[in-house]
């Protein structure tokens, strides 16, 4: 059973008339990475600074390590036990060092002690090179490191992210979400991701909440919920994708062999044999056909046999969600769909290009799995 | 033209023979309105903050009022400062009035609402993330507000200089609370009037090029230090 790092209960934040966050209850465990979704204005960093004690809701209840969060707490010292990490870097006046230092100084840590740690957490995020450097002579890509350094090297007890590769150009965003990764798992601190990309929240994320108008609209396993959204919000901005674990069977020329499900498919790119990954898949990507139709079949498709379990009509196609041992969404043209005379309960085969499948390294909770 | 040239070789002239009334001159003027500044900056920089960072009643109000000090002439303040210190006023039991002291406080309230008016605008240009950040740091109160002052620096340094500049420059003020004696209260600007009235051009002139040059050297200093910062 693992411990409740911060809860908070009927928690609202009013700016005059109007509501923006409104959340029942929502509790983060030690350990647990938990990821945050929404779109712009829906109350993310909102709901961030609540946990990290910097902004007071309007009504409700916050706990921190099994306290509550009062008038008379003491905020200072509460508040140097978690960390925050803002989109832009906010460095302040003096070298990357300085930087990384600052919150060790403001908590009166020993010099020599500062020394070692804002040492260590520059060679962990790679920039040992630039201890020295005064920050107006930073990229952004650096400056963002070093806000994540001066963050970690407090070893806070929750670390709170507001969307920290959002600026950053793709390459670096992702070389940058691997290394957090990386990191997380190494010091197991219990985080909270605000971001709005979809890879981020799946990569990190031990659970995903959707955030839509100031509510959780859903929350759960990324997988589940970007393959099962709650409603159409949250499937209007996620989009529907299908996600299933899988396994590397083997690796060579460019392609893969996966397990997925019962299933054997290929997939482009070369990974680790017997490494766990997610593997994603977009509706739009899947075609549908008769099982008799093999003989139309490029030779390195891949197809896996399923039925119809339910149609959804949208605007101008159809939503079909077949189950393949595990649920596959696609979707098809109506009239491909009157063509092939399909309807519920009618046997089909799904078939993708190598290409169309998403590979997401994901490492798997640590905690207790459901 | 030839005026002005009599004017600048009196001044050197004047400089090098160290003239005692001169030299007594310059020094009671750094003296007086460097006094005025940096008393300025230690009770401006503060308020500055307080009205940047703060909410309450009346805190716009408070702000126009700054806003509208940053412009007042200097004669205002002298005839304020004048009325309070006069022997008769409610200060005048203090005996200031005709004092350094009396120019320093006079120059004070001159240099004040400059320096507020510009902490202020400077803190309130720092992005608002920035005091959250600096919070979730694990700031305490005082820390934060120590951090906000060293972020603000180049700004704060240029709320110094206008502030010099104001007070050294002012003349209206050190006449009417400071009355211009010799030896005691006369400072650049007022010797300078003095001189121009009885008609001593050269030796006016070679007053008001001292007040330049100083008024120069001292914004020079804090321009350059302003710079390096801000390349560092």
């Amino acid at each position: 059973m693992s411990l409740t790092a911060i809860r908070i209960e009927s928690v609202e934040v009013r700016y005059g008339p109007k509501t923006i966050l409104r959340i029942p209850r929502l509790s983060i465990a030690e350990g647990e990475i938990l990821a945050v979704i929404g779109p712009n204005g829906a109350g993310k960093s909102t709901l961030l600074q609540i946990l990290g004690l910097l902004q007071r809701p309007s009504k409700g209840r916050v706990f921190f390590d099994g306290q509550e969060i009062t008038g008379s707490s003491d905020l200072v010292a509460l508040r140097r036990r978690l960390a925050l990490v803002f989109q832009e870097p906010l460095l302040f006046h003096g070298t990357v060092f300085d930087n990384v230092a600052l919150g060790l100084r403001l908590r009166g840590t020993r010099r020599n002690e500062i020394k070692q740690r804002v040492e260590l957490w520059l060679a962990k995020l790679n920039i040992s090179h630039l201890e020295g450097r005064s920050i107006a002579k930073l990229s952004f890509g650096e400056a963002q490191r070093v806000n994540l350094a001066r963050s970690l090297v407090l070893n806070p007890e929750v670390l709170l992210l507001d969307e920290p590769f959002a600026s950053l150009d793709p390459p670096t965003q992702a070389s940058m979400v691997e290394e957090l990764q990386n990191l997380l798992a190494e010091t197991k601190t219990t985080s909270v991701f605000v971001t709005q990309n979809r890879a981020e929240a799946l990569m990190l994320g031990h659970r995903l909440a959707v955030i839509i108008d100031g509510q959780i609209a859903q929350l759960d396993t990324p997988q589940n919920v970007f393959s099962h959204p709650a409603n159409e919000d949250v499937a209007g901005f996620l989009g529907v994708e299908t996600i299933v674990e899988g396994r590397v069977l083997s690796s060579g020329d460019g392609l893969s062999r996966v397990a997925m499900g019962q299933h054997e498919i290929l997939l482009t790119g070369t990974y680790p044999p017997e490494q766990e990954m997610l593997f994603c898949l977009r509706p739009e990507d899947i075609t549908l056909l008769l099982p008799d139709s093999r003989a139309d079949l490029r030779l390195d498709a891949n197809v896996i046999p399923g039925t119809i379990k339910k149609v959804t009509p949208l605007e101008t196609q159809l939503k079909v969600v077949a189950d393949c041992s595990f649920p596959v969404t696609v979707l098809a043209s109506k009239q491909a769909f009157i063509d092939l005379s399909l309807a519920k309960g009618k046997h089909v085969l799904l078939t993708f290009k190598p290409s169309a499948v998403h590979v997401i390294p994901k490492r798997l909770p640590v905690t207790e799995k459901p | 033209m030839d005026l002005l040239w009599q004017g600048i070789t009196e001044a050197i002239r004047l400089l090098l023979s160290g003239d005692p009334e001169i030299f007594s001159i310059v020094l009671l003027s750094l003296r007086v309105s460097l006094t005025a500044t940096v008393t300025s900056l230690i009770l401006g920089v503060p308020a500055g903050m307080a009205l940047a960072l703060s909410q309450f009643r009346g805190r716009r109000f408070l702000i126009s009022l700054v806003n509208v000090g940053m412009g007042i002439p200097p004669v205002v303040v002298g005839l304020m400062v004048a009325i309070l210190l006069w022997r008769s006023g409610p200060l005048g039991f203090l005996g200031i009035m005709y004092t350094p002291l009396a120019i320093i406080i006079a120059q004070t309230l001159i240099a004040f609402p400059i320096v507020t008016g510009l902490t202020l605008a400077a803190v309130q240009q720092l992005n608002p993330k920035v005091r959250l950040q600096i919070m979730a740091l694990g700031a305490s109160r005082w820390q934060m507000l120590w951090i906000l002052v060293r972020e603000a620096r180049l700004s704060i340094l240029a709320a110094a200089m206008a502030g010099f500049g104001g007070v050294i420059s002012e003349v209206g003020a050190s006449m009417m609370v400071g009355g211009n004696l010799l030896g005691q209260t006369r400072v650049l600007t007022t010797a300078t009037v003095l001189e121009t009235s009885k008609g001593n051009f050269d030796v006016a002139l070679a007053l008001s090029t001292i007040l330049f040059a100083l008024a120069y050297m001292i914004t020079l200093a804090l321009t350059v230090v302003q710079q390096r910062e801000k390349t560092l």
